[in-house]
């Protein structure tokens, strides 16, 4: 099988976010960045499939500055065999421009499946993996959480509200990893020497202009600081009175 | 003057609460932008069409019904071509879907097809002269985007439950009519939508959720979670990630940055120290109450009411007296 993962780099949430003085991106100074989460569940996936289907090739791309080889090699490090750079001096903030250059970099590549992450945590849109796909005119299953693939068909489960869809769908096609779908190897140091060595090629990103202006950032407003209404069970009728009076919720 | 397009979601014959509020959505743009149509379009098996009226009612002057025998279950590929065929043939300004699992599925498909980008996830939105500008949190809701969209239509879909679904009565003229592909010919096929708990109100919709962590310390231990919710009777009840991680809950239960976003009226977090990838999943509800025998848990810092204290003994008591209250309305 030819299987392409396209992965992105994107800043670790577990800080305070500082916006740039141009107001309309965020600070990076400071910022640890790394692969995606949902993205590292979709090289899993391709690298599982790959185990079982001898002579599989995964391919991993990426589209953005030259900061994105590193992540392009955790991705090799896992097992992946080649990767693409899409080079673009920074990643847009609508993913349609992305999608489009993406796909003008997959249609050459006659993929028999297609991952992504189902979303990135910075843009937080979820978009780019289902675009790509209609550009590339296949079919899509997004967000699936188990997947299974036999005889040019594949059987993946999505989570919805209060329910599971079970979908099938044939190859080629383009698919969009949630969590759950599997628990994704770490790179072995033989992994992380071995990718040193995995070709990395370098495009130019053909990205249309972008149809999507972000006017500004900011912070949210900061919840207005809470209190303590008591300990213990002693505290309840305290609280049930203010859910009545104060909150309006019970 | 401008029309506006709406998807209202549904499932099997169900119109979803999130389908109204895009009708709803679709309405204050309409309105908004000089007193244009609202046109909705729902797709669904037969008995779809007598959920027409309840669309009227809350702001759709026209309802285009796609009524087929095959469509049961979601299907990505009549939806997405159904959706794009009438989009492109009503010349609107604006078209509305909602972030849910289907919305999130369908409302790139359709914006890619038209040629437009999308903007998913909106808080809220404005007209600003010839662009429609609207808001939509990044970096798991700790930065806020303020976004113009410049392609038309302007595809949108709304967070669950931060606009109200909200009656306004028109017209609801009903159009039948067909799926813009053969339902048998679409590629992807959904074969079973198996829904879970039988009735359960949703995370993303329900009024209240009350959500578990660690602090309960066995799955068995949910059923004082459970015993709450069912005492609200309003309510849902979700988990911390390291509560689905073990297996005490199911993964689509889990609230936080890969899981499900929340923005209920009330929120109580039971037992939940508060990390990160937790509060990403839950900050926007409107009051939060939380319940953690340790004082410093950095849940008391984004909750408007905190009582510290055993949850094995706080729980039912609370339990109890919001049954008390209950009774009393």
């Amino acid at each position: 099988m030819k299987i392409a993962v396209c992965i992105k780099r994107v800043p670790d949430m577990d800080v305070r976010f500082r916006i740039g003085a141009d107001n309309v991106s965020v600070d990076e100074a400071g910022l640890k960045f790394d692969i995606n989460d949902f993205d590292v569940w979709a090289v899993e996936a391709a690298l599982k499939l790959k185990d079982k289907n001898a002579g599989s090739e995964v391919t991993v791309i990426s589209l953005g500055p030259d900061v994105v080889q590193e992540t392009i090699r955790k991705a090799l490090s896992m097992g992946a065999d080649r990767g693409i750079q899409l080079k673009a001096d920074k990643i847009p903030a609508d993913g349609f421009p992305i999608a489009k250059a993406l796909s003008e970099e997959l249609k050459t590549g006659s993929y028999d499946l297609i991952l992504f992450g189902k979303m990135a945590p910075d843009s937080s849109a979820g978009v780019v993996g289902p675009m790509t796909a209609e550009f590339l005119n296949l079919p899509c299953v997004t967000a699936i959480s188990s997947l299974e693939i036999a005889d040019g068909k594949g059987t993946a489960k999505r989570e919805l509200e209060g329910a599971q869809e079970i979908v099938e769908f044939p190859l080629p096609a383009v698919l969009t990893a949630d969590e759950g779908l599997n628990a994704a190897r770490l790179p072995s140091l033989k992994g992380i020497m071995a990718a040193k060595k995995k070709p990395l090629e370098v495009k130019p990103a053909q990205l249309p202009p972008a149809q999507l202006v972000v006017r500004k950032l900011e912070l949210p407003p900061e919840r207005k600081a809470g209190r303590i209404v008591g300990e213990g069970a002693a505290a309840v009728p305290e609280l049930i009175k203010l859910l009545q009076t104060e909150a309006k919720v019970l | 003057m401008a029309n506006v397009f709406a998807f209202v979601e549904s499932r099997g014959t169900d119109v979803r609460k999130v389908g109204l509020e895009a009708v709803t959505a679709a309405r204050m743009l309409a309105d908004k932008s000089g007193g244009g149509e609202v046109h909705a379009l729902v797709i669904g098996p037969p008995g779809i069409a007598a959920k027409a009226a309840q669309i009227g009612q809350y702001g759709a002057d026209v309802v285009v019904v796609v009524e087929h025998a095959a469509l049961t279950n979601y299907s990505p590929d009549v939806a997405t071509a159904t959706a794009v065929e009438r989009i492109k043939s009503g010349g609107y300004r604006a078209a509305v879907f909602s972030t849910s699992a289907q919305g999130r599925d369908l409302s790139p498909r359709v914006a890619a097809r038209l040629g437009v980008s999308v903007v998913t996830d909106v808080l809220s939105f404005e007209i600003d002269g010839d662009s429609i500008v609207v808001r939509h949190p990044m970096n798991i809701g700790k930065v806020i985007a303020t976004i113009a969209i410049a392609g038309k239509p302007a595809v949108i879909a709304m967070r669950p439950n931060v606009i109200a679904p909200a009656q306004n009565a028109k017209a609801g003229r009903v159009e039948n009519a067909q799926p813009a592909i053969d339902p048998a010919s679409a590629r992807v096929k959904v074969i079973e939508t198996k829904v879970g708990g039988g009735g359960k109100l949703d995370l993303a919709e329900a009024p209240v959720v009350i959500a578990g962590g660690r602090g309960l310390k066995a799955a068995e231990n949910f059923k004082l979670v459970e015993d709450l919710a069912s005492a609200f009777g309003n309510a849902a009840v979700g988990a911390t990630r390291a509560v689905t991680d073990d297996g005490w809950r199911p993964h689509s239960d889990q609230i936080g940055q890969t899981g499900r976003l929340v923005s209920p009226e009330l929120y109580i977090a039971v037992g939940i120290s508060g990390a990160v990838q937790h509060l990403a999943g839950m900050r926007t509800s409107k009051t939060i109450v939380a319940v953690n025998k340790d004082k410093d848990a950095p849940i008391f810092k984004v909750a408007d009411y905190g009582i510290v204290g055993d949850v094995f003994e706080v729980i039912p008591a609370l339990t109890e007296a919001v049954r008390e209250a209950k009774k009393h309305h």
